[in-house]
């Protein structure tokens, strides 16, 4: 039986590309107002703390965040590759491991913030 | 150089300039280096709340300015662009058959845009701005 690790890629790929679509968007608006100077009330510390310390946020922040690098790292590595850079294993390495890194970094924070 | 008659050399850089279609494709391609840089920018963003209130309220001022609200202008373009033509596809990625039928491609995409619109509602007012 022919084995292949694409879709090892390519779930987290399409889940994270699903998330981007659905929760991207409003997730920069809310930081583009913090950045016009109008924080909203849910981007303050104390409630965005309690949310990043219960058991609800802490998997939603992460799924969020973890998938939405995955999904970014392997369209990413499709660019490289579409404006000529053709060095496709070390750019795909580049890129996965940095997207996993990423995502332990976001995870190790997590369990850095229990619920207050 | 190939021997290949019937294999015509392709520029790697400058081949999407040949179509209008390729140049669509890439302008969505393109929007994954913002989506990439704005994700880092969350990453950020988990580090400094986890370091604290000081550190959280200094990551919020440092927001503010004509870079970031720029970077976030584009950002918002780039994530609106991939989410409405990643809705788009839904309806060739996932073609739903209902007896003999298939389910016509506008009502998969439009249910999609329906719940994106839902969805983004519901971040809104949990995060008290509507």
């Amino acid at each position: 039986m022919a084995k292949s690790h694409k879709p090892v890629v390519w779930f987290p790929f399409a889940a994270g590309g699903t998330v981007i679509a659905f929760f991207i968007p409003v997730i920069v608006l809310l930081t583009l107002l913090a950045a016009l100077g109008h924080v909203p009330p849910g981007l303050g510390y104390d409630s965005l703390r309690a949310f990043a310390g219960s058991s609800l946020g802490k998997p939603i922040i992460f799924g969020v965040v973890a998938l939405s690098l995955w999904s970014s790292a392997h369209r990413l590595r499709c660019t490289c590759y579409d404006f000529g850079l053709r060095a496709d294993t070390l750019v795909a390495t580049v890129l996965y491991v940095a997207a996993l890194a990423g995502s332990l970094l976001v995870a190790v924070y997590l369990l850095g913030m229990p619920a207050a | 150089m190939s021997r290949n008659p019937l294999v015509r050399e392709v520029s790697p850089t400058s081949w999407f300039f040949r179509h209008p279609r390729y140049l669509r494709y890439m302008s969505r391609e393109i929007t994954s280096i913002f989506v990439g840089a704005y994700c880092v920018l969350l990453v950020v963003a988990v580090q400094r709340l986890a370091a604290g209130r000081e550190a959280w309220e200094g990551f919020l001022l440092a927001l503010q300015g004509p870079a970031s609200i720029a970077f976030h202008l584009l950002a918002l373009v780039a994530a609106v662009y991939h989410a409405a033509t990643w809705f788009n596809a839904t309806q060739k990625a996932m073609p739903l058959q209902i007896g003999e039928e298939f389910l016509p491609g506008n009502v998969i995409s439009g249910a999609h845009y329906v719940a994106w619109a839902v969805l983004s509602g519901g971040v809104l007012f949990l995060a008290g701005v509507i």
